[in-house]
């Protein structure tokens, strides 16, 4: 279930080999380039646009090519503005987050996979139930709650919740039980009558196994992090405690509002590490939908 | 009771071995669930049950410090936010969002997937990446750039438009075009999502059953009739709901890229949510977003009924 998708990738083959010739003909490829084209062109366009001065993002018909290629947006956004500080608050907070998940969606996914205990069923249904749980409707308590913590505008503050929130550990706990349910119990049964632990068991014979398990998870919850918005837009009350999100929206209808290519600039320091990050672990994004049973 | 038999057989159910008690394997049991347990008390269970009970309140931004000193005042919030014409065109918004939203990502994912499975061979994994990317970044980022590519005078979709003699609107300050281009440009980014799924799905349809239909005579349309649609089925459902839970929660676009304008044309349910709450208004932001959570469990209960009804 998990691994399959490389096999599942064969029948298109067969059936081209069956059919002697590629399904579809040139039509249905220009029709997926076109589209393709229609996808990546808006990222083609910001990033040419970031180079460009705001005085040639606001001229019409727009150009295409920067005239006068300069990196002056960029300069502004780390000097004149604190973007530096706003890509530390949100890799901080998107490792704090992915960490914590990492390790307590494994813990709780293997307690429901392979271990028994009274109320199990109850604990499964909440984890369910919490990934249906839309951040809207809880924001404006949790505010509430974290304001008497005396946690508004602090990291704790930012992380704890959006760890508890709906892309947190009930989502990864569920993918992890999916995993750990598929590891033969034989492994768990020997350990034991060598009278280790169920913490030795835990971190010695499960973790080692969970490895592409566990980088899906850490993908998944690193860009779900780096991308959350409204939790921080909430918590965060001084601009010292912006996340890269926050920063760029309220930039972008408030005080920069007209001033294109430090928009676009922006928009570029919030986009470029994501797609980095997607390039090179590619493969498993799929793995973690899979993992997760959506297909 | 110290037989090695009983040794092998006891330890599958988990920690109850020789000579332990079984409250302590329990403990044990519950201990790897700890960490879940406690933030879900406290951040999500707990702001749960407070969000419904402040929802029957008149709980303000400067009662934050003391909640107990409020009073209830019955469904006097729900009352006033369903009479509230802002509300009201916010959820006729949302409705539209849902919909369209929900109509354009499934029906182009399920496309894209189609002409994926059938033609490219060699590139697929390129090709899939593509259409996935606009996923995994940020709305924030995608809005910023969506907002100048549909800007009157100086975006790039009415310089394309020009090109073949068409003199494109203000997409985003015309009310007749906002909430049309604002789906369009969400779907956008919607699709290779559900386009990942889909894929996965089309592949896990046996190859024989289309060469056998192939054989008796079927075309192309009658193919995907009687093979790929009923097989897509649980999987078309299970997408339907995460899509029309996300475009429930439509948020982040609005607020970059029109902020609810123009004339509250383009305002979702979530964006009125987190306006109420910036004016201070606890009570009635709780009484909204109960609505949207209700709106969304029916919904989800809805469609899982019927996943499992047909399947």
């Amino acid at each position: 279930m998990t691994t399959l998708t490389p096999t599942r990738e064969e029948p298109t083959t067969t059936r081209r080999a069956a059919g002697g010739q590629p399904r579809g003909g040139p039509w249905l490829h220009l029709l997926l380039i076109g589209g393709l084209l229609v996808v990546i062109t808006p990222f083609v366009w910001m990033v040419l646009g970031s180079i460009k001065t705001t005085g040639e993002l606001r001229q019409a018909p727009p150009t295409w090519l920067p005239q006068d290629p300069t990196l002056g947006n960029y300069v502004d956004l780390f000097e004149r503005l604190d973007f530096a500080r706003f890509f530390f608050n949100t890799t901080l907070v998107a490792v704090a987050v992915t960490l914590g998940n990492l390790l307590f969606a494994s813990m709780l996914g293997y307690a429901l996979a392979k271990l028994d205990f009274p109320g199990k069923r109850v604990l499964f249904v909440l984890m369910l139930g919490t990934l249906m749980v839309p951040a809207i409707v809880t924001f404006m308590p949790l505010f509430v709650l974290v304001s008497n913590l005396g946690m508004v505008n602090t990291y704790p503050g930012l992380i704890l919740p959006t760890l508890a929130g709906a892309s947190g550990v009930a989502f990864g706990g569920f993918l992890m039980r999916q995993y750990i349910s598929d590891l033969p119990d034989e492994l768990l049964d020997a350990a034991r009558v060598d009278g280790a632990g169920e913490y030795r068991i835990f971190f010695n014979i499960i973790l080692p196994l969970c490895g592409p398990a566990l980088a899906a998870l850490a993908i998944l919850t690193f860009l779900a992090a780096w991308n959350n918005f409204l939790w921080p837009l909430v918590v965060a009350s001084t601009e010292d405690m912006y996340t890269l999100p926050v920063a760029l929206a309220l930039f972008a209808i408030g005080q920069h509002e007209t001033n294109y290519g430090l928009l676009l600039a922006g928009a570029v320091t919030v986009v470029l590490p994501v797609v980095l990050v997607f390039i090179v672990l590619q493969r498993y994004f799929t793995q973690g939908i899979a993992l997760t049973g959506i297909k | 009771m110290t037989g090695p038999t009983t040794a092998i057989r006891e330890p599958v159910v988990a920690g109850s071995r020789v000579g332990r008690p079984r409250w302590r394997s329990i403990l044990v049991s519950w201990s790897f669930t700890l960490p879940f347990v406690i933030l879900f008390v406290v951040f999500m269970a707990g702001p749960i049950v407070v969000s419904l009970v402040t929802s029957f309140t008149d709980l303000r931004v400067t009662d934050i410090r003391n909640p107990f000193a409020v009073d209830f005042v019955g469904l006097d919030n729900y009352v006033n936010v369903l009479g509230d014409d802002v509300f009201r065109r916010a959820a006729f918004n949302t409705a539209i969002y849902v919909v369209v939203g929900v109509t354009l990502t499934m029906g182009f994912g399920l496309l894209i997937a189609i002409g994926l499975n059938q033609a490219v061979v060699k590139f697929k994994t390129l090709f899939r990446a593509g259409y996935y990317l606009p996923y995994v970044t940020s709305i924030v980022a995608i809005a910023v750039v969506w907002r100048l590519l549909l800007s009157e005078e100086t975006g790039l979709v009415n310089a394309l438009l020009s090109l073949i003699g068409i003199d494109g609107p203000g997409w985003l300050t015309d009310t007749r075009f906002a909430l049309g281009s604002m789906v369009v440009m969400a779907a956008w980014r919607g699709t290779g999502f559900l386009m990942v799924i889909f894929l996965a799905g089309l592949q896990s349809i046996p190859s024989e059953l289309y060469e056998a239909a192939e054989v008796d005579g079927a075309g192309p349309w009658q193919r995907f009739r009687s093979i790929t649609l009923p097989l897509l089925r649980p999987t078309l459902l299970l997408t339907a709901v995460i899509a029309s839970i996300g475009w429930l929660q439509f948020f982040e676009e609005p607020f970059v890229m029109t902020q609810g304008g123009p004339l509250n044309s383009t305002l979702s349910v979530a964006y009125h949510t987190y306006n109420q709450f910036s004016f201070g208004n606890y009570g009635p932001t709780s009484a909204i977003s109960y609505l949207l959570f209700l709106a969304i469990a029916l919904l989800a209960f809805g469609q899982f009924r019927l996943f499992r009804s047909k399947t």
